[in-house]
């Protein structure tokens, strides 16, 4: 078991401040954060490159926040791979095997086992100014794997690949993980830990703001940072007024399906429900409000509207919607989504 | 290629002229240079003596005082720490001071009555007049050449890769001598190269401290004012030809090994 207790840190600009994760044996753990949250800081102080203002990380119950870099059994693979320039791929990967004085014949041969496993047995003679993005970050992987740590630290291991070489190198993260290596990767990509996490933290502006299973934490985002990080726009505090009745902001009425009694907490719904129409057209929707386009923008999907009801929603169209309803700035229009779509959550 | 601005026209004139003011005497001293002067002076044993010493006590001077500046050059390049401003105040020292007063400075810590004079003398040795001294000398007004690349060198080396090595088990020797060292070891080798010139060129400082062995710059000096322009000039004109071929060849060797490396 890995323990952050009480980590803090000031590093000026910004601080982590209070951290508390446990990361279980063979778990592959996610922390999730925006650039510049402390992420990658929380790493190097578990590897030892920095140490906490306060709190202590305790390894297998052995206390080791003052541990020397060098005496830590954690492995760090870094963004930019980190690997020596000035060493051929062969030499990078013996690199920790000289300094662990391993008997020659022996590193040889863990050299090309490890080199096998990353699939750059064919590259152990380049340099590696020579090789690509993917490449190197899988160098970076045998050399620190040959190691055999018990904790993989992963700083953000897949930022500087293509789409094609993100899906092998997941694999290959599973891979490792399934060998037995507990696995803390620092992410700012949610696709990235929904698809690699048992458990997440996610750290927003120093703080730790939600841990948990990825399901329970994607599922049920408690924060609006967290909300808007997975797409959801639409994210507004909300007290419980009745089992099936918030008000939003305190300004909005909002029908829910869950059942609240009268706790307060969040609520959200996903802007591809929300439905716009000129007039206000009788259906089964509970919510329906008359509202003014106060913004609107293209996305991917079509176009993006900002709709004032007395909270700021978002809505999502199509180009042909747009043109057909004839929807444009400062228009008044009637939104509506289902009570089905509105998720409650309550806090903690 | 782009047909030249204006302004650029005149930036090449002025810079041609730069260039001109720099080729055109060594040019005008080989061209007054009759060949038949020059292979006297290639077989005068004088002159061949000078240019061993010159080359040997700025090289040996040099290599000693690496093994000084490089260790503070990297505690400069990675410690914040108070004083560090001061230190590279001191270091840069030799470039504004008049090399003639650097010699008295460095006369008077070799003197006998100097604490490393007398040590000096207990050993039977006299700095003043003797190769040590011109060595020490040729360092005293070297030394920020090499300093100051060094410290760049190890500026330019990412502080992750270190901590990659610590991280991979290295110990912090270890981590200095298989990545700091050899990743600075292009600017360090420059600076080398640099400061042994400069100790090469030096005549104002030696001059004070040891007139005698004679090293080339001083030889040439001393021929001037006793034999006259035309005498003095093959030997400046074999010194000249020695230095650059040592400095292209040295440059040369830096510059494969670079290319080894990306390779």
């Amino acid at each position: 078991m890995l323990e952050l207790k009480n980590i803090s840190k000031n590093l000026g600009e910004f601080s982590l401040n209070n951290i508390n994760i446990s990361v279980k044996e063979k778990e592959y753990f996610v922390i999730l954060g925006i650039s510049g949250a402390g992420k990658s800081v929380l790493l190097e102080m578990i590897a030892g490159l920095l140490k906490p203002d306060s709190g202590s990380i305790v390894l297998s119950e052995q206390d080791i926040t003052h541990e020397k870099i060098q005496h830590r059994d954690i492995g760090i693979v870094f963004q930019d791979h980190a690997v020596f320039p000035h060493m051929s791929v062969y030499k990078n990967i013996m690199y920790p095997l000289k300094n662990m004085g391993t008997p020659k014949t022996k590193a040889k041969e863990i050299v090309h086992r490890f080199a096998a496993l990353m699939n750059i047995d064919h590259l152990l003679d380049r340099m590696p100014s020579t090789l690509s993005g993917g490449e190197k970050q899988r160098l970076a992987l045998a050399r620190t794997l040959v190691l055999e740590p018990k904790y993989l630290l992963l700083d953000e291991p897949l930022a500087s690949v293509d789409a094609q070489l993100k899906s092998e190198l997941r694999f290959l993260l599973r891979k490792i993980n399934r060998m037995g290596i507990t696995i803390v990767h620092v992410t700012h990509d949610y696709e990235e830990a929904i698809s690699l996490a048992e458990r997440v933290a996610v750290i927003y502006q120093g703080e730790l703001i939600q841990t948990g299973t990825s399901k329970e934490v994607f599922n049920n985002p408690k924060s609006k940072f967290l909300a808007n990080f997975t797409g959801i726009k639409n994210f507004f505090s909300a007290k419980g007024l009745s089992e099936n009745l918030s008000i939003a902001e305190d300004k909005v009425k909002v029908h829910h399906y869950k059942e609240t009694a009268d706790s307060d907490g969040y609520i959200l719904f996903r802007s591809e429900d929300v439905i716009v129409s000129a007039a206000n057209n009788p259906s089964s929707t509970l919510n329906n409000f008359e509202g003014k386009i106060i913004d609107i923008f293209p996305n991917i999907h079509g176009m993006e509207l900002l709709i004032d009801i007395g909270i700021e929603i978002t809505a999502h169209v199509t180009n042909e919607s747009v043109k057909h309803l004839q929807l444009e700035l400062n228009k008044n229009v009637w939104v509506s989504f289902k009570s089905t779509a509105v998720k409650f959550i309550p806090h903690e | 290629m782009n047909k030249l601005q204006p302004l650029y026209l005149v930036f090449v004139f002025l810079g041609g002229l730069l260039l001109l003011f720099i080729v055109a005497p060594l040019t005008g001293m080989v061209l007054s240079t009759s060949p038949s002067s020059f292979f006297e002076v290639v077989q005068n044993k004088e002159v061949i003596d000078s240019i061993k010493l010159t080359i040997l006590t700025s090289f040996g001077g040099t290599l000693f005082f690496a093994f000084l500046i490089i260790p503070l050059a990297y505690l400069m390049a990675r410690k914040e720490f108070p004083g560090k401003k001061i230190i590279s105040g001191i270091i840069d020292l030799p470039i504004v001071i008049p090399h003639s007063a650097a010699g008295i400075a460095v006369l008077g810590f070799i003197s006998r009555d100097s604490v490393i004079g007398k040590a000096a003398d207990s050993v039977g040795l006299n700095l003043i007049d003797h190769p040590i001294g011109i060595a020490l000398a040729m360092a005293f007004v070297s030394i920020p050449f090499l300093f100051n690349a060094a410290r760049d060198g190890f500026e330019a080396v990412p502080v992750r890769l270190e901590k990659v090595a610590l991280n991979l088990k290295a110990s912090p020797t270890k981590t200095f001598f298989t990545i700091s060292l050899p990743l600075a070891s292009r600017s360090i080798l420059s600076g080398f190269i640099m400061m042994f010139a400069r100790g090469m060129s030096e005549f104002g400082a030696v001059v004070i401290v040891a007139y005698h062995p004679m090293i080339t710059p001083v030889l040439v000096y001393e021929w001037f004012t006793s034999y006259g322009l035309a005498y003095a000039r093959p030997a400046a004109v074999l010194f000249i030809a020695i230095c650059l071929i040592f400095f292209v060849t040295l440059r040369l060797l830096v510059k494969n090994k670079e290319q080894q490396r990306h390779a």
